[in-house]
């Protein structure tokens, strides 16, 4: 079993879980992720590692609620602990001195993006960060992003909070100011934000990594349901990823596979809420 | 009583082993057959003629004394027999469930001259199921070596060789990729075939010896194999790690949703327990029409699936079965799987298409699948693998309407495990080469390996031989004090 030791809530849905995982701390690195279960009747859920401590053996997560089994991780509390705790998975983000760089992070792929901002920045980069949510609530880690940055936009779409836009405004005018300056672009975030970011940096040739997040189940090869389309033939996300050039991938059927399971997603959903009733009705 | 002669024993006829009926079974997911009682395992038992020169041992890949339990059995001497079976076949509640007896011990029976074979896998599940009912021994263990072994992967081949090795006194750890214990008798072989409380209960066998088992653990990501060697201080290494990648067809669409590999989709149904959803949180997809591509016993335990949870979504929401078939490109005499799964297949409902092979898949706007083309076969000269070589006839393409298709056509060892391993080598078909194949000795030191990271996808009982002599062979460099 692995406890929970810390829980910090960002906002109503996003989460941040300090797990006990010392053997998997012991090998974590920027860019790679686990696959977490909560019980004996749980699905394996892959989440990134958003940060570690070798010494105290503790892997960070960060949840964000968007059906069942987030949920459910959302209310756990410190000393409840997932009864499976797989990784570190998928390969680590190759950090390299490359002069300017551009890391930007959208909702919970903040989480993600920070430890490679920093690693980035502790490699000699010079860091620029753009950082979005929806709306000011689901905002979380700007001190820390600022930290791992030698630049910060902040952005939020509804204009709650910094500047109101989509991470993909800021990205288009630091390419058309700086476009020769910038070396290499890393985005993280939902499927379509990462989507746009490619077809952003597209027409500017700047390279652009991106971290899938497909539908996973074994997270060692052995399924194939993460697989993805790139230009030169398919590649599974969990083994030859998470981490791969947004414009090798084909978005379109990246999109429409992470949809495949809505139906079954909202069942799942209506009878977690119906169980959560008879447990409060009976106490 | 009498004892029987040659000619009454030879009068008796094969006891059909109790089984639900087709039209109930296809609706749920629990054991197809029943197995036998002790009145009729002892009449079976009464049929061996306990032949001075047993072919049926020799068809055994472990050499079961098969005469020898028979007849400990018949006589009423149940824990005589478990200790004979035992003796050489650790896992024979599966064995009895899953061997291909009719190509193994029973097809060179003397009886299958003239009737049918004695039912030597029914009467091994028979005393290992009464084993079971009791409690199951456990064997014992010898005075601790202070050597210590890793096992990587928790299937048969694994499972086996713990065993052999926790016996002789070891101290075994198995470390396992997946929550469970088990491998491919977990993940793939259906629940209806095979209880996986089955599994559970010689995995909780092999603990009560002493073996730990440390799951979520995959080899080459956690730890390397160097790493067991040189930092935990394993003594020696045996690869169990099977052959779980999955081969998808080379046709256009196959990334469309709905297209997925037998092992996503046994995976999501056994381990995950999908059959289950919601009360179990892994859903599956229950296609309306499903194409299971090939004719494996992986294709057969994957359409009789997928059968059986269209009937289930049927009951619950008053709609129509799913209609499954079977898209083999090859004729009914070349087709791979037991017989008793085909036969079992075609009596719940499976449809099979012969000589027919995919050309294409196709998507809606919404990326989902919509259908397949097929092409009709022909067989031409033998190829390679001696079998007549399918030839597809020009303008025989046809449309199928299919929304969900499991591709089961093969499988190769997963690499991960050989992260940062260089000097264990590997064949042309990324399975590992091993220098001796009666040990499993690899060209990596104190590494052993065997069973389908060796063979290639084979069957439980060759994982089980190959876990066997490994764990003989490890053994004697683990007591060599030379060393
Ligand atoms: C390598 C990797 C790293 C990830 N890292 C994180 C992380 O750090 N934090 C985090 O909150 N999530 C992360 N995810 C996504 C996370 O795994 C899913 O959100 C989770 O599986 C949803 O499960 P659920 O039961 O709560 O929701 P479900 O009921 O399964 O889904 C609810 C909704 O979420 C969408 N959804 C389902 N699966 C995914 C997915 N894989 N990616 C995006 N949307 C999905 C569905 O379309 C649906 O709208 C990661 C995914 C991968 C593959
Ligand atoms: C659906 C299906 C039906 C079958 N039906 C039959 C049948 O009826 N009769 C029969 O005889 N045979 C059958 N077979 C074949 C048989 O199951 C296999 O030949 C046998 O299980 C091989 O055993 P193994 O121990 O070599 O490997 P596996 O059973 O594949 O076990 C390997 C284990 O190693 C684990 N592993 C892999 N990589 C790592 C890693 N890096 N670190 C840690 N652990 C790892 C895996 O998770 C797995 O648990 C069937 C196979 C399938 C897929
Ligand atoms: S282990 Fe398999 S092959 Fe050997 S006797 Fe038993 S059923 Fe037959
Ligand atoms: S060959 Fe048949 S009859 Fe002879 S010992 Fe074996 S099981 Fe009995
Ligand atoms: S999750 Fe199964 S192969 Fe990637």
């Amino acid at each position: 079993m692995y406890e929970i030791l810390e829980k910090v809530a960002f906002s109503d849905v996003t989460t941040m879980l300090v797990v006990k995982a010392p053997e998997v701390a012991r090998k974590a690195q920027a860019g790679e992720f686990v696959i977490v279960r909560i019980d004996d009747k749980g699905e394996r859920i892959p989440l990134t590692i958003a940060d570690f401590d070798r010494e105290a053996g503790t892997i960070t997560i960060i949840l964000q609620e968007v059906g069942k089994s987030t949920l459910q991780m959302g209310a756990m509390q410190v000393g409840d602990a997932f009864a499976n705790f797989v990784g570190p998975l998928g390969h680590a983000t190759e950090i390299e001195k490359l002069g300017s760089v551009v890391c930007v992070g959208g909702g919970v792929g903040i989480a993600p993006i920070y430890p490679i901002a920093r690693a980035l920045k502790n490699g000699g980069n010079h860091v620029i960060s753009i950082i979005g949510a929806r709306d000011k609530d689901l905002l979380f880690w700007e001190d820390k992003m600022r930290e791992a940055s030698h630049e910060l936009v902040v952005c939020t779409d509804d204009g709650s909070y910094g500047r109101k836009a989509l991470v993909t405004a800021p990205l288009k005018e630091i390419l058309e100011e700086r476009g020769d300056e910038i070396k290499r672009v890393w985005a993280i975030g939902p499927g379509i934000m990462m989507k746009f970011v490619a077809l952003t940096t597209e027409p500017f040739g700047v390279k652009t990594i991106v971290s899938l997040n497909t539908i996973m189940v074994d997270g060692t090869g052995m399924c194939g349901g993460c697989r993805v389309q790139l230009k030169e033939g398919a590649k599974f996300v969990c083994v030859d990823g998470p981490e791969f050039d947004a414009h090798q991938v084909d978005w379109e059927l990246l999109l429409a596979r992470q949809r495949f399971y809505e139906e079954e997603e909202q069942r799942a959903l209506e009878h977690y809420r119906s169980l959560l009733q008879v447990e409060t009705a009976q106490s | 009583m009498a004892e029987l002669t040659i000619k009454e024993r030879r009068q008796i006829q094969r006891h059909p082993m109790l089984a639900q009926e087709p039209a109930e079974r296809r609706t749920n997911f629990s054991e197809v057959a029943l197995g036998y009682r002790l009145e009729q395992a002892i009449a079976e038992a009464n049929r061996c003629l306990s032949c001075k020169k047993p072919p049926c041992v020799a068809g055994c890949p472990v050499e079961v004394d098969i005469p020898d339990f028979i007849v400990a059995l018949r006589n009423g001497d149940l824990d005589e027999s478990l200790r004979i079976l035992k003796s050489k076949n650790s896992l024979p509640a599966i064995c009895g469930r899953v061997c291909p007896q009719e190509t193994q011990c029973e097809i060179v029976c003397v009886l299958a001259k003239k009737a049918e074979p004695v039912a030597i896998g029914r009467l091994e599940r028979f005393i290992a199921d009464w084993d079971l009912e009791r409690g199951a021994e456990t064997p014992a263990v010898a005075a601790p070596t202070g050597r210590k072994v890793a096992i990587i992967g928790a299937g048969p081949a694994g499972l086996t060789c713990a065993a052999d090795l926790a016996k002789a006194g070891h101290k075994v750890t198995v470390f396992e990729a997946l929550h469970d214990p088990g491998g491919v008798l977990v993940y793939g072989i259906p629940e209806f075939r095979l209880p996986k409380d089955v599994v559970f209960a010689e995995v909780g066998c092999l603990e009560r010896m002493g073996v730990e088992f440390v799951s979520d653990a995959v080899i080459g990501k956690l730890y390397t194999i160097d790493e067991l060697l040189d930092e935990k201080g394993y003594d020696a290494v045996f690869i169990g790690s099977g052959a779980g990648l999955p081969s998808f067809l080379r046709v256009p669409g196959v990334n469309y949703n709905g297209v997925m590999s037998a092992n996503e989709f046994l995976t999501r149904v056994n381990l995950m327990k999908g059959y289950q959803f919601p009360e179990y949180d892994t859903p599956v997809k229950v296609g309306r029409k499903v194409a299971v591509i090939g004719a494996g016993n992986v294709a057969m335990d994957a359409a009789r699936s997928a059968l059986r949870l269209g009937h289930l979504w049927a009951e619950r929401t008053g709609g129509e079965p799913t209609v499954v078939h079977i898209v083999y490109r090859r004729s009914p005499a070349e087709v791979p799987a037991r017989a008793e799964e085909v036969h079992h297949a075609g009596e719940e409902g499976v449809i099979f298409d012969f000589l027919t092979n995919p050309v294409e898949l196709y998507g809606d706007e919404n990326g989902n699948l919509c259908g397949m083309r097929c092409i009709r076969m022909e067989l031409g000269e033998p190829d390679d693998s001696g079998r007549r070589r399918p030839i597809p006839i020009e303008g025989s393409e046809f449309d199928m309407d299919v929304d969900v298709v499991v591709v089961a056509l093969g499988t190769s060892p997963n690499p991960l495990v050989f992260h940062n391993a260089d000097e264990l080598e590997r064949t042309k078909w990324g399975t590992v080469k091993v220098v001796d194949e009666t040990t499993g000795l690899t060209t990596k030191d104190r590494v052993w390996a065997g069973g389908d990271v060796v063979t290639g996808a084979a069957t439980v009982i060759s994982a089980m031989g190959a876990g066997k002599s490994a764990a003989t062979d490890i053994h004697r460099f683990l007591m060599d004090s030379d060393r």
